[in-house]
């Protein structure tokens, strides 16, 4: 909604969606209500977990009219609160990035199934979930614009790898087909300022088309609102930095 | 999963969770981003009993700091503890004074 005479209305709900492997996973999905056309975004969520800021934010983009879908990548692992999954998962070390890449695949499939959406795909995420928004911009069909808030892991030492981790992102990046926003706290630990600039060094080697934003007085997770890490200056710019760059890449 | 610092203790006891008390199977000892304290990270631990799901759990999150001191006074604890078990223990058993 633009103005205040405009209609504005979405549905939200969760349903669920074909994951990696088929599988039958949950998703939080809300679309704004009209005629469209509408672009499409896949959120990945972040580390904690598929959470209430995360549904949150799956409404915020279809206030903003997007077709938005949250699919929840610890769906596997088990169910409770958002807290004590995320915990459980922390435990076991993650979830596969390949696993991930199949459900977040799964998510860009329900978009491009709606009747209202413009044909457009774009994918976002925050802490791991910017990692894997990597990861899945380096290794899938159909991204048009992808959006890496903060990802610690793009970047990784071969003691880093295992069995969940095969492979480092950067290591992919030479397959990024799509244009990248990235955000960054100058005082994150994960990343470093340092690892986004070996990140954005690798990107102007291959030639791809990205904007790093990096943010002074800030580090990990400044988007949160309800968590320490919050910056409010610097995330009421960040957000306008997203809205900008998906309005560009994904409204034409 | 910022840090990727997981460690893990095999535990026997019992813990109080929102449901009631519970049997403890496992402490999950994490220095990532908590939950719910205000740090940027913490010593998080998650006294759990995974075969009862996710919900069977009893969380802590404690300042770096604090969580040492913690440590140190669990330690302690249990020198007094065992020397308590020496003094009053009967007259024959191993350890006993």
């Amino acid at each position: 909604m633009e103005r205040t005479d405009e209609y504005s209305g979405i549905v939200a709900e969760t349903i669920g969606i074909a994951g990696h492997n088929g599988d039958t996973i949950g998703a939080y999905v809300a679309k704004p209500l009209g005629p469209g056309p509408f672009p499409g975004v896949v959120l990945i969520h972040h580390a904690p977990g598929w959470d209430e800021w995360y549904l949150e934010t799956t409404r915020r983009f279809a206030h903003h009219g997007y077709i938005a879908i949250s699919p929840n990548l610890y769906d596997r692992s088990g169910h409770g609160t958002p807290e004590d999954v995320g915990a459980m998962v922390r435990a076991a070390g993650g979830v596969p990035d390949a696993q991930v890449v199949g459900d977040i695949q799964g998510g860009m499939h329900w978009l491009r199934m709606q009747q209202v959406h413009n044909g457009k795909v774009g994918v976002i995420g925050t802490c791991s979930g910017g990692r894997h928004t990597y990861l899945v911009a380096c290794q899938s069909e159909g991204v048009d614009a992808a959006a890496d808030l903060w990802g610690g892991g793009v970047v990784m030492t071969p003691d880093q790898l295992n069995e969940n981790r095969p492979v480092a992102p950067i290591d992919m990046t030479a397959n990024l087909a799509c244009p990248l926003l990235g955000l960054f706290g100058n005082e994150d630990r994960s990343p470093t300022p340092e690892q986004v600039d070996q990140h954005e060094a690798e990107l102007k080697r291959l030639g791809k088309t990205y904007e790093f934003h990096r943010y002074d007085g800030a580090g990990h997770g400044f988007f949160y609102y309800d968590r320490a890490m919050y910056r409010q200056e610097q995330a009421v710019d960040g957000w306008g930095k997203v809205w900008d760059f998906f309005g560009r890449h994904l409204r034409a | 999963m910022c840090t990727n610092i997981v460690e893990r203790a095999e535990i026997e006891g019992t813990g109080k969770g929102t449901a009631g008390w519970f049997a403890l199977t496992r402490a999950n000892v994490t220095y990532d981003h908590p939950f719910n304290a205000s740090y940027e990270h913490a010593l998080n631990i998650d006294f759990v009993n995974e075969a009862q799901g996710p919900s069977a759990r009893v969380a802590v999150e404690l300042s770096p700091e604090s969580a040492r001191r913690l440590a140190e006074t669990i330690l302690a604890t249990l020198d007094r503890g065992e020397a308590y078990e020496a003094a009053v223990a009967p007259v024959g058993t191993p350890g006993a004074r």
